[in-house]
This record gives structure tokens, sequence and C-alpha cells, in this order.
């Protein structure tokens, strides 16, 4: 049998059909439905009088446009968010899915809640009408979003038409530095490939760095994938995605846990395996880092000061033009004299009980800046309950944070949690464009302990200077 | 599905890198529970001002590109979010057809599935296209999908790849499900291995 990388094993177990052209369906394990991009999907399904192939596989949760605050489970204000989460009430309802309405503790953001119940797993596909799917890879799990048009594929077959995308290798070897997180690992990658370096290719994260990581630091990784251009990120499960995996609510126990495991313990790339592309980064060289501009790419440390488009070449010369304008920033200013307004933590990136962890311990025993307008959004209610147990949330209350309930909030400010125009925001999401958190609204992207240093300071900071 | 065949229209030219499913339509334009009517919000940030006044300078509201149904673009076009909003805004406005140097990944695949032929191009070839279409409504640039070549209004001809499925699906208005649930028997013989192999799934 001729080598293979984990994306090439997970591909092989899951083809359906192959054509000639090498189209497949590929065989779906994993469905994850959210509001916003699923009710055309089930009317379409309705329209043409089809089922939903999988419901036992299929698992709906309202999590881009629901509010943030109580009372949520007893009406909600915006007529049209009503509406989407109705509809996917009476959706799950009508198709039999399985469902984590905004009253269940469980609900949260889709991309928290699949691994936290055990839905996620080793060698798994796991799809979803959300970018962002490629957190579940963490697991070792081929994981990507589709549009609505391929959720109702998949609600309707169970599989999606697919093409088998290029390999590629990110290393990151060695140690990092304290003070250096996941999310540093992560944008320093997309600072260094573009926005686009990733495109039709999946990557797969491995190296020191990488293995050092625990489950949540690996969902940030993987998470931001996407925004590097590729299909999905990976990364090869070990002992300790075995042990994140075990006893959870949907994992498979006794006898069935043996026959998985010992599957999942062949999930790895061969040493001879083909790459299409590599990528080696020292994890001695990424330091804490945020972003500038509009583009996940518009990545420095925190060190640097902010570019002139001169820097650049080509397209981007005239997009970073544009971007500094957008953020209201001259070339020049050192990074850490940006003074900011806002403090977002949460999000599928970062919203998950370390990341909370590690921004209470940068805040513990301080307050955050005058003027500031503070908020922690937990990834899902069993985050929000774990942080209050452990006195978590008592931090962050007591630095002048506003702790909210679980869902995505201001990562894409389509609840009423979203930036004035000209606000600008420390956030621990994925993603910076123009009017991502609220039109004119100005975003730099960071870790969550440099979101909560940032908060002390009220100006973008080195998190190192406070540890 | 509409079909798509050959189409000769007016070809907005939009010279930025990175134009991302954000621009294309805004979150807040999220919140619909139907397919149709996102055309008036396309780009909608940077086409209305804060009071809903159309921005002069911007593309696709000057006269000559108001009906334009090709649009000429910079790098990585529709990055971020997996919304097919973005590509159903861009139908509903009238726009069949999209050419830059290369694409988002989903907002590629969400393109085919909506009658829409995107089509990537050598950054050079998008430059002469992104030239014909700055001289306005009178360079009238023709797609034709089943030669595989676009005409520029000065008749310069310039070939372009299309995977062959995707071609037929577009030509025919085929509908994906359609074929797929031709192959229930593969899909019901998989999920019997699978039973099988991984009952735990």
């Amino acid at each position: 049998m001729s080598s293979k990388t984990l994306y090439d094993k997970i591909w092989d177990a899951h083809i359906a059909h192959e054509a000639e052209d090498g189209t497949c369906l590929l065989y779906i394990d994993r469905h994850l439905v959210h509001e916003v991009t699923s009710p055309q999907a089930f009317e379409g399904l309705r329209m043409a009088g089809r089922t939903v192939h999988a419901p036992d596989k299929t698992i709906a949760v309202p999590d881009h446009n629901v509010p943030t605050t109580p009372g949520r489970d007893v009406h909600i204000d915006n007529d049209e968010s009503r509406i989407q989460v109705d509809a996917l009430d009476k959706n799950a309802r009508d198709f039999g899915v399985h469902y984590y309405p905004v009253s269940d503790i469980r609900q949260g953001i889709v991309h928290i809640v699949g691994p936290e119940q055990g839905w996620t797993l080793p060698g798994m596909t796991v799809v979803c009408g959300d970018s962002h799917t490629a957190t579940h890879g963490a697991f070792g799990a081929l994981a990507h979003g589709i549009g609505t048009s391929e959720v109702e594929h998949v609600l309707a077959t169970q599989t999606l038409i697919s093409k088998k995308s290029k390999n590629m290798k990110v290393e990151i070897t060695g140690k990092l530095a304290p003070g250096v997180t996941a999310k540093d690992i992560t944008l320093s990658v997309i600072g260094k490939t573009g926005t686009a370096g990733g495109t039709g290719y999946v990557i797969e994260y491995c190296g020191e760095a990488i293995r050092d990581l625990s489950m949540e630091g690996r969902m940030t990784v993987c998470n931001m994938a996407i925004e590097g251009g590729a299909r999905a990120g990976l990364i090869a499960p070990d002992e300790k995605t075995f042990a994140y995996c075990m006893g959870r609510p949907h994992a498979p126990k006794g006898t069935q846990w043996e026959a998985a495991l010992a599957w999942w313990k062949t999930l790895y790339s061969d040493d001879d395996a083909h790459w299409d592309k590599v990528i080696t980064i020292r994890g001695e060289d990424i330091a804490p880092v945020v972003t500038w501009g509009t583009s996940p790419e518009d990545v420095l440390p925190i060190t640097a000061s902010v570019p002139a488009p001169e820097d650049f070449k080509g397209g981007k010369v005239d997009a970073a033009k544009r971007s500094l304008e957008y953020m209201g920033l001259t070339a020049g200013t050192p990074l850490n004299q940006i003074k900011i307004d806002t403090v977002f933590i949460g999000s599928c990136t970062n919203g998950r009980i370390e990341d909370l962890r590690a921004a209470a311990a940068i805040l513990k025993g301080k307050k955050i800046a005058e003027g500031m307008r503070a908020m922690v959004v937990p990834g899902s209610g069993l985050v929000r309950a774990q942080a209050e147990e452990e006195g978590i949330a008592q931090v962050f209350i007591d630095a002048g944070f506003e702790w909210r309930l679980a869902g995505c909030s201001m990562c894409l400010a389509m609840n009423p949690d979203q930036l004035e125009p000209g606000e600008r925001c420390a956030a621990t999401s994925n993603r910076n464009f123009e009017g991502r958190q609220g039109r004119g609204g100005r975003t730099h992207l960071m870790s969550p302990a440099m979101a909560a240093a940032a908060a002390v300071t009220g100006h973008l900071t080195d998190v190192r200077e406070m540890m | 599905m509409e079909k798509f065949e050959k189409l000769t229209g007016v070809a907005a030219p939009m010279d930025m890198i990175n134009i991302d499913t954000d621009m294309i339509i805004p979150k807040n334009f999220l919140k619909t529970i139907k397919r149709t009517g996102l055309g008036v919000n396309l780009f909608d940030e940077m086409r209305y001002d804060d009071d809903r006044n159309e921005r002069p300078d911007f593309v696709l509201n000057k006269p000559a590109y108001r009906n334009a149904e090709i649009l000429i673009a910079g790098e990585n076009f529709g990055c971020g979010s997996s919304r097919e909003h973005a590509p159903w805004a861009i139908k509903d406005f009238g726009i069949r057809c999209v050419i830059a140097p290369s694409f988002a990944d989903i907002f590629f695949n969400n393109c085919f599935k909506n009658g829409i032929l995107p089509i990537p191009l050598p950054q050079d070839q998008v430059d002469i296209l992104m030239k014909d279409a700055e001289k306005g409504e009178n360079a009238r640039i023709t797609v034709d999908l089943e030669n595989q070549v676009i005409t520029t209004s000065d008749g310069e001809q310039i070939r372009f790849e299309v995977e062959s499925f995707r071609k037929h699906c577009l030509m025919n208005g085929l509908d994906d499900i359609g074929l797929t649930l031709e192959k229930a028997a593969s899909i019901d013989a998989f999920e019997a291995k699978a039973a099988q192999s991984r009952p735990w799934v």
C-alpha cells in the first residue's frame, strides 16, 4: 500500500462513489446546523418532498444571531432573528434532528458544542454551513464549511459532491516562548502564507509546538485554517485527543470505544507521504501578534509598528492604503500605542475554558481602563458554568467585564453586540474585515491574554510585560 | 437552477484584492429565510453612505455599470464566510459571471450551485479584461461556456478552464441533489459497510 497523509486516509475511508473525472460523493459522518445558513435548505427539502437522510447524524443549535443577554429563551426582540431561531426550532422538530435550543445549558457556538458533546471524533467527516467548521480538524477529523445548497444536499443525501484537495504540511517546531499561544501560531502562519496561501489545500499542522498544545489550543489553530484559504486544517489525533473524547456524551463506550481507538491510532501521516507544499516555522520565532489591517494576513508582532502601503507589492499596496484609512491608522505608529475602546473575548476561535482562564490570569486583581467597554461571551453554556464554578467569571466581573450568555456575538455582530462606527476593538475572534463587527467598526485580532492586557491598559499591549 | 450557456454583457471592473463575503453582503442581511431579494444590498457598505444614499463613485452605481452582468476583480475573491447569501446577492443583482485571478474555495463552490460561473484566470489576462471593462457600457464582453472562451470588446479571445462535471451541470441547469439521489444505491452500500467497520459513527 502506498504512503498516505492523514487527509488521504480520512478521504479514502469516506468515498461513497467516485466518477471518472475524480468527482466523489464524500460520506458525511456529522452535519452541524445553525439558524442562519439552514432555513433555505430545509425549505428546499420541503418543496421537493424530501426528508433528512440521517437525522441521527445531524445536530442543530442556534448561535449566530441569538442575543447574549438574559431572557432570550422567552423572547428575542429582533423580528428577523426570532424568525430564524423559530424556523430552526420547527425544522429540528419536524425533521427529528438532535437539537440544543437556547434554553438548554448545552447550547453554544456550534463548533464548541460539537466537540464538547462528543459528536466530533477522530477520523470523521464533519460539515456545517459555516466556514469555521475547520475547528473540528483538531481531532483529526476532515471538517470544513459548506454553502446552503450543500447543506441541503447533505441533509437529503448525507453526502457532499467533492473533489480532493492537495496536501499541505505546516510544521511548528520547538517550543513556544512564554506569553505565546495557539492564536499567535495560527495568526503567524496566515501572516506568512497570506489569506490565499492555503487555497486548494488541506493543511495538516504538526511539530512539537502543535503536539504541546491542549485540545482547546489545537481547535484555535485549526479554526483559522480557513483564514489562510485552506479547505480544512487538521491535526493527527494522539493521547490528548483520546483523553478529551473519552466519556463525552456521544463518544463510543465499552467495546465500541476499543474498536474506535484501534482505528484512531492508525490516523497519522506516513513518514514518506507526499506533500504538495510544506511550511516550517520555528516555535521560538513566534511572538505575541496583533492584526493592524482589514485582512487576517495583516499580522505583526506587538513590538512592531504600523506598516506603510509602500512596504507592500502588487494589489496589496492599494489594499493596505484602504486598510489604513479604514482603520484610522498612520504608518510608523508603534502598535502598542494604539488606543482601544472595546474588548471582546469569545467566539469559536477563543471562547473555550482555557481561553477564559488565560484572560482571567491577566485580569486577576485588576480593573479595565476607564471608559472601556469589555465583554466576555463564553462559547457554550457549559463553558460558562465551568468558568463560574472555577471563579473565573467573578474575576471578569470584578475587573469590569460584562459576563454574557453563550453565542457568536460580536465576532460577526449579527445580534445586538456590535461596534459603533469608528469604535476600535481588541478581539479574540477570527476576522477583521471592514464592517465585520459592526459598520465602521475597527478590529484588531489577538489572543485572549493579549485582549485582557489591552483591556487593562487601554491600548494594544505586549502581554509579556504583565506576566 | 438557471442554465448558463453564453453571456454577452457589460463587465464591471473592481480592481481590489481580497474582496470578502462581508463586503459582498454584510451580515445584517443574512437574517432572511429566502434566497431572493438580496441584490439591492450587494456590496451594501461600499455602495451606500450612512444615510442610505448611493455613493456615486462606487462602480455599480455608475450609469455605465448599473446593469453589469459580469464582474472583473482582484485575487482571492469571495474570501471569508461560507454564506451563500454572497452568490445569491450577486445573482439577484444580475451578475452571472465573476472573473478573478483566484477565488476562495467555498465561495467558488457556492457559485456553481446558483447558476453563476466563476472563472479563475492568470493575472495578466485578468488585467486585459479589467482594462476592457474600464471602457464602460460600450465594451461588452462575451463568455461562452460551451467553447470555454471569453471574447473582449476588441475581439481578443481568452480561453478558460472549467471542471467538466460543473460545466455539464451549469449548461443544463441540473439540480445536484437529483443527480446524487440517482446514486442512492452506492450511498446505501457505503452505509451498510460503515455500519460494520465504524459502528460508533
